[in-house]
């Protein structure tokens, strides 16, 4: 069976590293060690180890939830170009772009399961077994949506590589009809994610039509933020060629995405703030502090700060041309809109309560550390991801070895 | 007002499918069975179970959804039920499932001109229902308000003078609408909550999955999560309890008010009904033309808190100060 020995040819790639390679993923297993560690405790003691409560009752979790929805949606700017527009240099790193996706929608999936008091009772989450409340329930959408786009991008890139270990090209007529689907899928996760916040009336400060675009100006903004680093490391610590075509394009959208995304929360600070309502309580919390309270103060005006710099950099071409300038603003802008997306977005929703109370949230250490350790697990999924595939497009892993490029 | 709820369809007949999965679980309970026999053998592991025989946790655990158990079935999760409460509690509880009566759809009317912020409603409500003592939840919560306002971000959750009513001040009891059109139940991903045929917005506590979004929708703050294993001293705990309401629960789950389905389905008053030394609470029939909520809803003016979302509560305010004309 070749399909059996791809699979055994792509892990025993995976399996196979050196010294560095072994270091960065023992590493990254320590931090996943110690999350799952902090995730036991929370297990047998019950949520309560968390700093969330009948108040704030969604805190760090659905926060890093939210935002990593939305770098799983951005794969989608190179799947476009790559596979509708055929640039050569994007088609070289889509397959990376889709491996960062499953490792991203995974992230996700892990932070809502982490979040479940019951977690044991997922099955219930089951069509036909359990009782799935789909259409009416936005979280049964997400659930839905976010599994298709992990089928999507796990199925396309398998197909792909497959069909390069064997040296052939992939037959457009069975990927394209995928792609085309993966790409609105893309928008739609995210969208679906965005809703699942707009949807409670219960809630003012995501009750706002704006959320869903503001969503996708933000995702499009810390995706290509993260693929452009990932790609330099890529370039430095392989033999991969990634062509700077890549990172100019990337480097654009994320500019204009970033502009959006500041217009759209101009757009809201001004609906809230000039004629302050009661349902510009959160916001005023949020930027302000409210009743002597201002936790998330700080991280909003840093997110800010960091957004607005990242902004003058990407938008003056010479400063964003120069690569440690892009790469400064990559890494502001994907803070910024961490706090922005996270934190920023999910805890000011629930301050003060439907019933006026003002009750603050901070996360607790075993919160980050389960957090830490989902993240850790994301980094080790694409980094063997990308390892095997890396091998496959260089030409050293065939199914025919006879045909095998030279290590 | 309140229409007639559709009937619920029979929970007893299954589809095709639906027999294969009761097959399923039945058979994954079996497999627990078959381990807790090994676990016997092995000496007895109860603690790491949660309070629980190993048969009994699997048996929880397959449980089906409560509309979709058989007779048979819902009385094996009864006795489940007590058999947990005694090995945990070390007392002897009754757990019913008392169905909705038939034409009965309930509504609740408090009157602020009499409410004088005792909170003997919210202790009241705390006997009957067997929640967590140390996890301080509560289904009622009663805002003390500016008079001249009803701002809620001005109110005081936690008002604690020498003595209430405080001069300038009103008293606002908020506890679960049972809303008409209740966005807690759209939201829950696993349909682990849902609007009885009497009105009552119920949870199934072995179905729940803990994913909280149904708090994120209620706009009343009605509900409320087990963030650890709730503790009750055992001379608390009232033992006369309903599958739909007051059994106790596990930790990772929402509660709420559920009008007290244990005392209301029985022709009985809510606890906090008869806890309230005032008279501000008016509970009862909507369907019965001759009831006091009836009359209430009639002749005084009522109004509902935020009533623009489109809830539709079954819950009304009203004041003692009479319209134009009646």
């Amino acid at each position: 069976m070749s399909l059996f020995r791809f699979i055994k040819d792509g892990v025993g790639e995976m399996l196979r590293g050196s010294p560095a390679y072994w270091r960065w993923l023992g590493g990254l297993g320590l931090v996943f060690a110690v999350g799952l560690f902090c995730y036991v405790g929370q297990l047998s003691e019950g949520l309560v180890v968390t700093g969330m409560s009948d108040q704030v009752s969604w805190g760090f979790y659905i926060s890093n939830f939210a935002f990593l929805v939305g770098i799983a949606a951005a794969a989608v700017l190179l799947v476009i170009p790559a596979y509708v527009f055929h640039r050569k240099d994007l088609k070289a790193v889509v397959l990376l772009g889709e491996g960062l996706a499953v490792s991203a929608v995974l992230c996700a999936m892990l932070f809502v399961v982490v979040d479940l008091g019951s977690p044991e009772r997922f099955w219930h989450l089951i069509p036909f077994i359990g009782r799935f409340n789909w259409p009416v329930s936005l979280l049964a959408w997400d659930v839905l949506v976010l599994n298709g786009y992990l089928a999507l991008n796990l199925a396309l890139p398998f197909y792909v590589h497959y069909c390069h270990w064997r040296g052939r090209e992939p037959v457009f007529a069975f990927y394209f009809p995928v792609v085309v689907v993966a790409m609105f899928w893309a928008i739609s996760i995210h969208t679906v994610t965005a809703f699942l916040f707009s949807a409670n009336s219960a809630r003012p400060f995501w009750n706002t039509a704006l959320l869903g675009p503001r969503f996708i100006a933000s995702a499009f903004v810390s995706g290509p933020a993260l693929i452009i680093v990932l790609m330099q490391v890529i370039r430095r610590v392989t033999d991969y060629p990634v062509q700077q075509g890549v990172i100019d394009t990337l480097a654009l959208v994320m500019t204009v995405a970033l502009q959006i995304s500041l217009f759209f929360v101009l757009a809201e600070l001004f609906t809230d703030f000039y004629n302050e309502s009661s349902h510009a309580g959160s916001i005023r919390y949020l930027y302000f502090g409210l009743g002597g309270l201002s936790r998330l103060r700080p991280w909003i005006w840093s997110a800010l700060a960091l957004n607005l710099a990242a902004v003058v950099i990407l938008s003056i071409n010479p400063l964003r041309r120069t690569p440690k300038l892009l790469n400064l603003a990559c890494v502001m802008a994907f803070i910024g809109i961490w706090i922005e997306k996270g934190m920023g977005l999910v805890v000011p929703g629930f301050i003060p309560t439907p019933l006026g109370e003002i009750f603050e949230y901070a996360p607790t250490l075993r919160e980050i550390g389960v957090s830490l350790g989902i993240w850790a697990f994301g980094a080790i999924a694409f980094t063997l991801l990308a390892k095997a595939s890396i091998a496959i497009e260089l030409g050293r892993l065939r199914a025919d070895p006879a045909v095998q490029a030279p290590a | 007002m309140a229409k007639p709820p559709s009937p619920e369809p029979s929970p007893e007949k299954g589809d095709g499918f639906s027999q294969y999965r009761r097959k399923f679980l039945a058979g994954l309970a079996e497999v627990g069975a078959a381990g807790a026999v090994a676990a016997t053998a092995a000496g007895p592991a109860r603690a790491a179970w949660g309070g629980s025989t190993l048969q009994d946790a699997m048996g929880s655990l397959f449980q089906d959804h409560y509309q979709r158990m058989s007779r048979d079935e819902i009385q094996a999760a009864l006795q489940r039920i007590e058999r947990k409460a005694l090995r945990k509690h070390g007392v002897e509880i009754h757990c019913e499932d008392t169905p909705p009566i038939p034409g009965v759809v309930f509504g609740y009317a408090l009157n602020i001109s009499k409410c004088k912020g005792y909170r003997d409603c919210v202790a009241g409500c705390l006997k009957e229902n067997n929640q967590g003592r140390d996890s301080q939840v509560q289904y009622i919560r009663v805002l003390q308000m500016d008079r001249g306002t009803m701002n809620l971000e001005q109110s005081d959750h936690y008002y604690d003078p020498k003595a209430v009513p405080v001069p300038g001040k009103f008293y606002l009891p908020v506890q679960c609408m049972q809303c008409d059109n209740p966005p807690c139940v759209k939201a829950c991903p696993v349909n682990a909550t849902w609007k009885e045929p009497d009105g009552i917005v119920v949870i199934d506590y072995d179905w729940c999955i803990g994913c909280r979004y149904c708090m994120t929708a209620c706009p009343y703050w009605a509900r409320h999560f087990n963030w650890t294993d709730p503790k009750i001293p055992a001379a608390e705990i009232n033992p006369n309890t309903n599958y739909l309401g007051n059994r106790p629960r596990p930790k990772g789950v929402v509660e709420k008010c559920h009008f007290c389905t244990q005392r209301t389905r029985k022709g009985r008053q809510p606890a906090c009904q008869e806890a309230c030394p005032t008279g501000a609470r008016v509970f009862g029939n909507l369907m019965d033309p001759k009831s006091e909520i009836r009359y209430v809803l009639e002749h005084k003016t009522v109004f509902r808190l935020k009533e623009e979302l489109g809830t539709e509560p079954k819950f009304w305010y009203y004041t003692d100060d009479r319209p134009n004309g009646s």
